[in-house]
């Protein structure tokens, strides 16, 4: 009755000047037409600067012969392949840094987190100062660093150093053997996926094995098992094919074998050691939010160090470190665009030779923006995803 | 309380030797536990090792005093690059007998910037500090400064309007008729000048030669690109912020369009569109400063991150400081200026310095479009035929140069955070 009462009360009769309601569009009203305003004022701009200067406009150039060398490519190209060609070649090098910056930078991030929390004071404080060495210095400065010291301070590739005859390190990268290409191989992946699943499965079963009986499922060491034997299986089924394709020095440089490029090394040790300090200071403050009774309870249900961090500690701390993660994900994502600057050629410096040859510099804009926040959100996605899997489910 | 020992015997008795003192801490620190002991054992090896080869080659076997490259090679690290160097690596190209300018601009930033991290001055005081200090910095780096009418006439319009809005409600007649009389001069005045009746007239003060951006370099030019792209990102970043907070749909959408926008693409890219887009949004004809375009693209990247630090100040607010100002009869410049932002930027210091931090570090990127800031001056250094090949010394030195700054205001950052909870902390 009251609630009804209060609803139907009439509005107070005010000048339409002071009507709030009023007063809020004609403010949006206002702010939408300056923005549109500016808008319109700068493609007008553009296109009569476009015209002006006789550059063509809209996707076709995708479709040219691109015309330029790309030095380390994960797929076939040419400089007699498309545009297109070209900045996929240079999204799938993003992607990759991206991909085991991510994986690496959390692996080395975890480990110097919990080293910061050691009851050692020694490694406690080589830990700190590693943080404090690696965050408060610019990364591109570490990326030129990297990239200098292996450019010149490793040997050339006749008087390169090498690992057993078969593993070399020069200025122009790691070269190692590989596996001479066999129709197996794709059978392998397959099975590596079917792995993947199966381990999957097999943890569900045994997590609900152990909530049911008690009893614990060795989780971690049977997937592996199921991950890497099934691939050794398929291999062991197909003849076990083992011819190698090994690096030799001809001329002045290697043939066969396969390489890592310097650019690529320097670029990813660059973004793991820089990103794994800020991850390390996540993980850190995450452990850290965690009350104290936690750990005494481990302890005192005779847990050692290792297996309260594992089972008890870092599943509930994921809970508060899974969100800045997710930023800090995005950041190696980002600063992936950073190759650039020492010739490593991802996306970014795809799309610059595409800029400065077609001049066509906002297709290319576009192009680039479309690509980061595509990927930039589907991590965002997935980490959402992750994260809510994980939230403390409450009744 | 009875007591049954001879006082002579009273004598407290010394805690034993290993719980106590270096001997003490050690046992408990490094030696608690086999595995930590094998740990500790290794760690020190380990830093033995690293110390003993990083001293040999930076100190005892290093040069500090060649002349030449060539003099250099085959010892320890060449600091003499350095030495010979740094006059370049901090000022750039400036020009070699001006470098007092870049030197006293250096100080007057730092002085700016020291001050405004004293607590005592976070009132008008700060106005006054910023005006003076970037009057100086400006002054001293291009040598001649042209403060143009529509400046001024600009000046006023917003004091006015910021004097109306806040004081509305306070203001005596008189005060209000100052206020509309600003407003009104720069409003007539800036139509004025667009209609083309008043003249593009300016007041000139010009006491030294004029040096333009594209020589200037090295640390200045970092500094200037991190001060200045916070200080007007940083209302920016609060309009944002405000926009994102605000149930007027349209100002909500393009507000958070715009900061998902610019947080899901790298700076690189944005500088790259600045270097290449700008240009062609402008009429023919018009050119922009590469150096204006750097920094229009900090100012842009900075807002979008700012803006979000401050929302999570807003979101800290209970909702009933929102409603005490509505309640008291407050409009909304004086809710959000008086009541609601004093409290929510109070929050948000430690995290908005630790964004300056990384602000700081990303002006480096500008290297990338060819503006000469310390980053890329330090590197320019390397090219030097004479010099060649001593990479890890230079970056050294400048990773050094990066790191005192930003180390410094880590900690500030840190102290403060201790500080602003004083009164939350038990």
């Amino acid at each position: 009755m009251a609630v009804e009462a209060l609803g139907s009360t009439p509005r107070a009769k005010v000048a339409p000047w002071n009507d709030p309601v009023i007063r809020g569009w004609v403010f949006q009203i206002v702010v939408v037409g300056a923005v549109g305003f500016l808008a319109w004022y700068l493609v007008s701009n553009t296109i009569d600067n476009l015209q002006r200067q006789k550059i063509a406009s809209g996707f076709h150039f995708l479709g040219r012969e691109a015309g330029f060398e790309i030095g380390d490519t994960m797929i076939e190209y040419s400089p007699a392949s498309t545009y297109a060609r070209a900045i996929w070649v240079g999204i799938l090098n993003t992607l990759r840094v991206a991909v085991l910056g991510i994986l690496l930078s959390t692996l080395l991030g975890t480990l110097i987190g919990v080293g910061r929390l050691s009851p050692n004071w020694l490694l406690n404080r080589i830990c700190g100062w590693y943080v404090e060495a690696f965050r408060n210095v610019p990364l591109l400065l570490w990326l030129f660093l990297f990239y200098k010291l292996i450019s010149e301070a490793f040997p050339g590739p006749r008087q390169a150093l090498s690992l057993w005859n078969s593993v070399f390190l020069s200025n122009r990268g790691v070269y190692f053997p590989v596996p001479l290409a066999d129709p197996i191989h794709k059978w392998m992946g397959i099975a590596f996926l079917v792995g993947i699943a199966a381990a999957w499965f097999v943890n569900r079963w045994g997590r609900k094995r152990q909530e049911a009986t008690g009893q614990p499922f060795p989780g971690i060491s049977a997937g592996l098992a199921i991950i890497i034997g099934l691939p050794a299986l398929v291999w062991l089924a197909g003849g076990a094919p083992h011819h190698m394709s090994w690096p030799e020095l001809k001329g002045f440089n290697f043939t066969g074998g396969t390489v890592i490029q310097p650019e690529f090394t320097a670029l990813l040790i660059g973004l793991v050691l820089y990103t794994s300090a800020f991850v390390a200071e996540i993980v850190r403050s995450g452990i850290l939010a965690l009350h104290k009774g936690q750990s005494e309870a481990a302890a005192a249900l005779g847990l050692s160090r290792g297996q309260s961090m594992r089972l008890v500690l870092l599943p509930q701390a994921l809970r508060v470190i899974v969100p800045p993660m997710t930023s800090q994900y995005l950041n190696i994502t980002k600063n992936s665009s950073l190759a650039i600057a020492i010739g490593y050629p991802d996306l970014v410096a795809s799309i610059n030779v595409t800029i400065n040859q077609t001049g066509q510099a906002i297709e290319n804009i576009l192009i680039i923006m479309a690509a980061y926040l595509s990927v930039s959100l589907s991590i965002s996605a997935f980490m959402n995803w992750y994260n809510k899997s994980i939230a403390l489910r409450e009744r | 309380m009875t007591d049954t020992m001879p006082a002579g015997d009273r004598k407290p008795i010394a805690p034993p030797v290993d719980e106590t003192g270096p001997l003490g801490w050690a046992r408990k620190n490094l030696f608690s536990s086999w595995g930590n002991g094998i740990t500790t054992v290794v760690l020190i090896a380990f830093v033995v090792w690293v110390l003993s080869w990083f001293l040999e080659w930076a100190l005892f076997t290093a040069n500090f005093t060649a002349t030449t490259g060539a003099e250099c090679r085959g010892g320890g690290a060449c600091w003499a690059l350095i030495r010979e160097k740094f006059r370049y690596i901090f000022f750039g190209s400036f020009p070699y007998e001006q470098h007092w300018r870049p030197l006293f601009a250096i100080i007057a930033m730092l002085a700016m910037l020291v001050l405004s991290a004293d607590r005592r001055m976070w009132n008008w005081r700060l106005l006054v500090i910023w005006g003076l200090g970037s009057f100086v910095t400006f002054l001293l780096m291009f040598g001649q400064l042209h403060i143009p009418l529509s400046l001024i006439l600009v000046v006023a319009l917003v004091a006015g309007g910021i004097g109306l809005a806040l004081r509305s409600g306070l203001a005596t007649s008189s005060e209000r008729m100052a206020y509309y009389a600003l407003v009104g001069i720069g409003a007539v005045g800036l139509v004025l000048r667009i209609a083309g009746v008043l003249p593009k007239w300016s007041i000139a003060i010009a006491p030294l030669s004029y040096v333009e951006t594209s020589l200037w370099g090295g640390l200045p030019v970092t500094l200037i690109l991190a001060t200045y792209g916070l200080a007007f990102a940083f209302p920016y970043g609060i309009l944002l912020a405000l926009g994102r907070r605000s149930n007027l749909p349209l100002i909500k959408g393009l507000c958070v369009g715009f900061i998902e926008l610019i947080r899901g693409v790298p700076l690189i890219s944005l500088l790259i569109m600045a270097s290449v887009m700008l240009p062609l949004f402008l009429p023919s004809g018009t050119t922009i400063d590469k150096f204006l375009r750097a920094q229009v693209a900090v100012i842009l990247f900075a807002g979008a991150y700012i803006a979000e630090v401050i929302r999570g100040g807003l979101q800290s607010l209970p909702k009933g400081q929102f409603e005490a100002a509505d309640a008291m009869g407050l409009n909304y410049p004086q809710k959000t200026l008086l009541i609601i932002l004093p409290q929510a930027l109070r929050v948000v210091i430690p995290p908005l310095i630790n964004t300056f931090i990384g602000f700081f570090k990303d002006t480096s990127l500008v290297l990338i479009i060819g503006i000469f800031d310390f980053l890329n001056t330090a590197n320019q250094a390397l090219v030097d035929p004479n010099w060649a090949g001593f990479p890890g010394e230079v970056y050294l030195f400048a990773a050094f140069v990066y790191f005192i700054f930003c180390y410094s205001m880590s900690r500030y950052s840190k102290y403060l955070e201790f500080e602003l909870n004083k009164g939350t902390r038990r």
